[in-house]
């Protein structure tokens, strides 16, 4: 009975007359209807939908995000992605041949391994009759390949997939100039050695400036800490308020690492090197140390600086991924159901980095949920700056009317649920590999602290952003 | 100043009484009413800083008018005069507009030369103090700061702009025939170094905010900012003023130094400007410059270099007199009269008197991707309409989708656009073969060939997929409208939009409505116009509207002067040393000779006589050879690629010859060619009112002058007459019409204005 009336209270959305209703019924009824709301929280309904697989993570891990430039310098990034699989299997035991497939998130690609995900794994020793494939979605592109996984697991092609994320930071592929790719092309065409005396003679000293990988928005021709800071303007974020979140996000990590919390890390032993434990980016400093630092993308008066950004990380990060009955019949007890997901885009000027504000109503809407029923937000910190305007648009609404076409806003995270074992912040964002380690810290803060939903989301370049419901499995 | 201070306050309080009246009083009982009632500056104390606010009332924009300057100057004695304030910063409350500039009506109001004088002397001394101001003074720019408005800017400590395309800094005075009298010729050589100060000066080009950056200009950017809590622009402003709030405060610690670390070749530069041989030299060179350009009859460039080189050379003091004598005698010349006259037109042919349409136009299609339907496109996409291009061949699409994105990779080149914006507006452009997709169409633009069955032809296809409110506009330049709608179905949906080539560069459009045209297509039309940044004149129908009306006249006089032996070289020096922009014979080349005859026939057969002058055989043998000017490559000149220097053509010394006429002594002179020429022009534009073709005598000043090239420094043909004297226009007429007859016979308002000495402009 008292479920039932939960489910219904669950199902109307919030903002109808409906539950308007409800509530004011509620205040005549008897008691028993007010007992059943106070333990709501305990006794959540499961999102499974009739018809629809559930789909499990069993497990997750990933390396030691580090700086880059650090241990993980002389690697490539498949080595990266080896290390998290090999990792994956010991941790799960699971047998390599029942994985029907594999798919990883890189952002910027190593041309050598464009598939970087098959590579991977044949590097891993996984079995050469496993196909891959390699996804990009700049800063939810782990997420893109899990949400990949989820499809073909829901739409019965696989029951089992390894998904997963790797971005190494420390080399980048640069290319020679354009005009003396273009020489050295038609060099390689020429026939004569007149025809390639000329071509040489073509040549200028310019030609010799490499070209680097775009920092720069493509269609905005801006950076993102540019455009971050520009966000933190539009909505008065101070330069304090966003040290003090990272000042947040640095200790509480430290504090999750030294409690031994974030348990989804593999050791990873590097060749010629020790074996590396732990994130090296957590670094706890003092909001006087953090306030000397100079603007790093608005000089001289802008507000993002580099102790308030994401730094550039190496890492890799995997998951596997599978259909519930199968995890079962494994003898699998998974971590957490992943349940629906959206992703979202908007304009990737003004609106670069608030992919999680538009997300965040969607997924709720979706999955019929209210900020109220989320135990454990996880949410990507690219920037403090980012993270406290989007609190602000999704309190705003005047930003969920006017930009959003929304009648209300959605509300801001309660920050005792969000991101408390910190964040990209401090624990560093290898682009590619970010979105499995949000997902699987979800589910680790659910099974620990207890709670039924987590609420991950991200926001990526190109104006785009995800978000998705991670639901503890029953213990 | 005590005086003018008393009159602005006198002016405030009569100019706002009807307004404010109950109001007014109400308050003035209670409080001191000095703060009150200031309508156009206020101010607020943050902390230690001054928040001076300029938001002039009931106007998109802020002038620097007599209330403005004098509620400034108090507010800025009170601001020096408090002990809590320790530095000021200044900003405007209108998103979009800093200071457009001076308010030119106090020219106008002015009766001599040492009035605007005193004016000028006023707006320098008020500036200078803001220069000395003890306390550090921050301009906070947003939007357009032009004229006065950027000297006001400049003689401020510091200056901070937003970085968008609304902001744009400039001293456009020369364009009004005029110079910056406020000191801005004595600082900014100052500031940005002689050659860019006469650079901005001479040209009058708008500088947006980041090469103002670059240049030295302001001190620091501050970028635009997207939505946050409140709208973008709102929340710019406020994060403007916050920014500027911060440097000011900092100034006033010193923690600032206003000081700019200049780059090597700035540095040599202004090195090699403390050699006074070198300064000469680059007089010397500025001035030759502007002779060439203006040939002499612009007075404005010259008094500039006058004034900035007494300034330089001979001290602060010397200039600032200059300066303000200069100003004083430029506001009275004719020339800055006519340039004033064109800029009120110009502000008048922005607006849409018809209202607004009942339905946006968001799709457009063009039919015919030649050089007028592709560049119709081309400034159709670039303001975000859905825009078709249709041709009937292949070929003719693709060089018009070519000519389309030329001209936007040309503004990628010239860094105005980026790569991506280039795509993304490119998207906005379908190029077709067939009639797909015109079900959606709200107005259809035809640009075919100029063949009166052809476009009857294309009207009907066009009416069969079209839905009901759809406009069907022709891009004709002389078939009158009235025979094109009488093939239409509905000719209330039927207009005439005549763009100027090239398309993207020229200002002006002259709609054309016939009698049957309705209102709202009419509304529609010039909404579409101004959308694609035109200029926009409304006419009648007629033969030949109005522009080609005008031309054709005075194109048959340029055949006659050929015929009379006159080179086409020395035609083209006359024409251009008149102020035309472009030589006549060298108009022709470009303009076409095949549509020149084409249009001297149909023009002829209407008007007879009147028109008559060269004789039209010339024309239709050059056509016979193959001379149709530039676009053949042959005209009355030689045009090859890459060569810049025009060689004539000698193929034409036998047509010439064959139609040589003989020269009439009293009437050849260069000055009676150049004015044989213009008094055709003229008496055609004015016949042209008085047959109502034109509604008012400024549409007809701005159809000249934007579409034709007549000189801005006459002001356009009405201008002309009123400021050279209509009885002096007759008599020149009367005395060509004795050697060459109808031609030249004036018209009955020119008559009329000569006998009653009215004018058209009062």
């Amino acid at each position: 009975m008292t479920s039932i009336l939960t489910c219904t209270f669950k199902n109307l959305p919030s903002t109808s007359k409906w539950a308007l209703r409800f509530s004011v019924r509620s205040l005549s009824c008897s008691a028993q209807l007010q007992t059943a709301q106070a333990t709501q929280t305990k006794t959540k309904k499961t999102l499974a939908k009739p018809n629809i697989k559930n789909i499990v993570v069993v497990d997750g891990v990933r390396i030691p995000f580090l700086l880059s430039g650090t241990s993980y310098k002389d690697l490539m990034p498949h080595d990266l992605a080896r290390a998290a699989l090999t990792g994956l299997l010991q941790r799960t035991n699971v047998p390599k041949e029942v994985i029907d497939y594999l798919i990883f998130g890189t952002v910027i690609q190593e041309v050598k391994t464009s598939n970087v995900a098959r590579e991977a794994a044949l590097g891993a020793g996984f079995s050469d009759k496993t196909p891959a494939h390699t996804v990009t979605m700049a800063c939810i592109s782990s997420n893109q390949a899990m949400t990949t996984g989820v499809g073909l697991i829901a739409s019965g092609q696989c029951d089992v997939v390894v998904a997963g994320g790797v971005e190494l930071m420390s080399d980048v592929p640069i290319r020679h100039s354009r005009k003396m790719r273009k020489m050295m092309l038609d060099l390689n065409k020429a026939k004569t050695m007149g025809q390639r005396l000329s071509l040489i003679s073509k040549f200028r000293l310019n030609f010799l400036a490499p070209e680097l990988p775009a920092v720069a928005e493509f269609s905005t021709s801006e950076t993102m800490g540019h455009s971050a800071d520009r966000l933190a303007a539009a909505f008065a974020v101070s330069r304090t308020e966003q040290d003090e979140y990272a000042l947040r996000s640095h200790s509480l990590a430290k504090k999750a690492q030294d409690e031994g919390l974030l348990s989804d890390i593999v050791p990873f032993k590097v060749p010629g090197k020790d074996t590396v434990t732990q994130d090296n980016g957590i670094r706890p400093s003092s909001l006087e140390q953090m306030a000397k630092l100079k603007p790093a993308f608005i000089k001289p008066y802008g507000t993002v600086t580099a102790a308030n950004s994401s730094f550039l990380t190496d890492g890799a990060s995997a998951m596997l991924i599978m259909a519930e009955e199968k995890a079962l019949a494994m003898g699998y007890k998974p971590k957490a159901y992943l349940r629906d997901f959206v992703y979202v885009s908007q304009d990737p000027k003004d609106q670069l980095l608030l992919g999680p504000t538009y997300a965040t109503p969607k997924v709720l809407e979706k999955a019929g949920l209210t900020m109220n029923d989320i135990d454990a937000f996880e949410f990507h910190e690219a920037f403090s700056g980012q993270i406290l305007a989007n609190f602000k648009a999704m309190d705003s609404d005047w930003f969920a009317q006017n930009c959003m076409g929304r009648k209300t806003k959605v509300g801001k995270p309660p920050l005792e649920k969000f991101n408390t074992w910190g964040g990209s912040l401090s624990l560093g964002h290898p682009f590619g590999a970010t979105g499995c380690r949000l997902v699987i810290t979800a589910a680790n803060r659910l099974r620990r602290d207890g709670g039924q939903y987590g609420l991950v989301a991200a926001c990526a370049a190109g104006g785009q952003g995800h978000a998705m419901i991670v639901e503890a499995y029953p213990k | 100043m005590v005086a003018s201070r008393a009159i602005g306050s006198l002016s405030r309080f009569t100019g706002s009484r009807t307004l404010r009246f109950p109001g007014y009083f109400c308050r003035s009982f209670t409080r001191s009413s000095a703060l009150l009632a200031r309508t156009h500056v206020n101010y607020g104390v943050k902390g230690d800083v001054a928040v001076v606010r300029i938001n002039s009332p009931n106007s998109k924009v802020n002038t620097l008018n007599k209330e403005l300057q004098s509620e400034f100057i108090e507010v800025m004695n009170e601001i020096w005069g408090s002990d809590q304030i320790r530095s000021a910063v200044l900003i405007s409350s209108k998103p979009g507009c800093f200071i457009a500039g001076a308010d030119i009506n106090m020219l106008a109001s002015c009766k001599t030369s040492q009035e605007v004088a005193q004016m000028s002397q006023e707006g320098q001394r008020m500036f200078e103090k803001l220069e000395k101001s003890p306390k550090p003074i921050v301009a906070a720019i947003s939007g357009s700061c032009l004229g006065g408005g950027l000297e006001l800017a400049i003689s401020c400590q510091y200056r901070i702009a937003t970085k968008d395309r609304k902001t744009v800094l400039g001293t456009p005075e020369v364009l009004l025939g005029i110079l910056p009298g406020a000191g801005g010729t004595q600082r900014l050589p100052k500031m940005v170094g002689v050659p860019a100060a006469f650079d901005m000066m001479l040209t009058g080009r708008n500088i947006r905010a980041d090469r103002a950056k670059k240049m030295g200009l302001v001190d620091q950017l501050v970028e635009p900012l997207g939505p946050g809590v409140k709208p973008p622009e709102e929340r710019t402003i406020e994060y403007l003023e916050e920014v500027a709030i911060n440097f000011a405060k900092g100034l006033a610690d010193k923690k600032i130094s206003t000081k700019r670390s200049k780059g090597l070749v700035e540095r040599l530069t202004s090195y090699a400007m403390t050699i006074p041989f070198i300064r000469q030299q680059i007089y010397k060179k500025v001035e030759e410059t502007v002779q060439k350009q203006t040939k002499g009859l612009y007075p404005a460039p010259l008094k500039i270099i006058d004034v900035v080189k007494t300034g330089i050379e001979q001290g602060k003091d010397a200039g600032y007199l200059c300066e303000s004598q200069k100003f004083g005698e430029l506001a009275m010349t004719k020339e800055s009269k006519a340039l004033m006259g064109l800029y009120h037109g110009q502000v008048l042919c922005k607006k849409n008197k018809f209202g607004a349409p009942q339905k946006d136009v968001k799709h457009v299609a063009i039919l015919g991707a030649g050089l007028m339907g592709a560049g119709i496109a081309q400034v159709s996409v670039d303001k975000g309409l859905k825009t078709i291009l249709k041709d009937a061949t292949l070929t003719g699409l693709g060089r018009g989708q070519q000519q389309v994105f030329k001209g936007l990779n040309d503004k990628v080149k010239k860094k105005t656009l980026t790569s991506f914006e280039r795509d993304f507006i490119f998207s906005n452009l379908t190029g077709q073969l067939n009639y797909q997709g015109f079900e959606k169409a709200d107005m259809v633009i035809e640009a075919v060939f100029e063949d009166i069955n052809l476009k009857h032809k294309v009207l009907k296809e066009v009416e069969a997929v079209i839905p009901g409110h759809c406009v069907f506009a022709s891009n004709t330049s002389a078939l009158p409208i009235n025979e094109i709608a009488a093939a239409s179905k509905r000719p209330e949906k039927v207009i005439g939009m005549h763009y100027f080539s090239p398309v993207d560069k020229m200002q002006l459009l002259e709609i054309i409505t016939t009698d049957k045209t309705s209102k709202d297509t009419t509304a529609s039309a010039v909404s579409v116009g101004l959308k694609q940044g035109k200029v926009i004149i409304v006419v009648k129908d007629g033969p030949g509207f109005y522009t080609t009306r005008c031309l054709a006249p005075m194109m048959s006089e340029v055949l006659r002067i050929l015929q009379e032996g006159v080179e086409p070289k020395k035609l083209d020096s006359l024409t251009t040393g008149f102020g035309f922009p472009v030589g006549a014979a060298t108009l022709v080349d470009e303009v076409g000779v095949d549509v020149a005859k084409h249009v001297a026939e149909d023009l002829g057969k209407a008007f007879g006589e009147r028109f008559g002058g060269g004789s039209l055989e010339l024309l239709k043998q050059m056509v016979a050879k193959g001379f149709l000017g530039r676009k053949s490559g042959k005209g009355f000149y030689i045009y090859e690629e890459g060569v810049k220097s025009k060689n004539l053509n000698s193929d034409m010394d036998s047509i010439l010859a064959g139609l040589q006429l003989v020269p009439k002594a009293d009437v050849s002179s260069d000055k009676d060619i150049q004015y044989r020429l213009v008094t055709r022009f003229v008496n055609e534009a004015v016949m042209c009112l008085q047959e109502e073709i034109l509604a008012t005598p400024a549409e007809g000043d701005i159809g000249a002058v934007f579409g034709l090239g007549f000189p801005p420094c006459l002001g356009g043909p009405f201008r002309f007459v009123d400021l050279y004297g209509a009885q002096k226009v007759v008599d020149r007429l009367r005395k060509y019409e004795a050697a060459y007859g109808k031609q030249f016979t004036p018209c009955q308002l020119l008559i009329d204005h000569a006998t009653s000495h009215k004018k058209f402009y009062h």
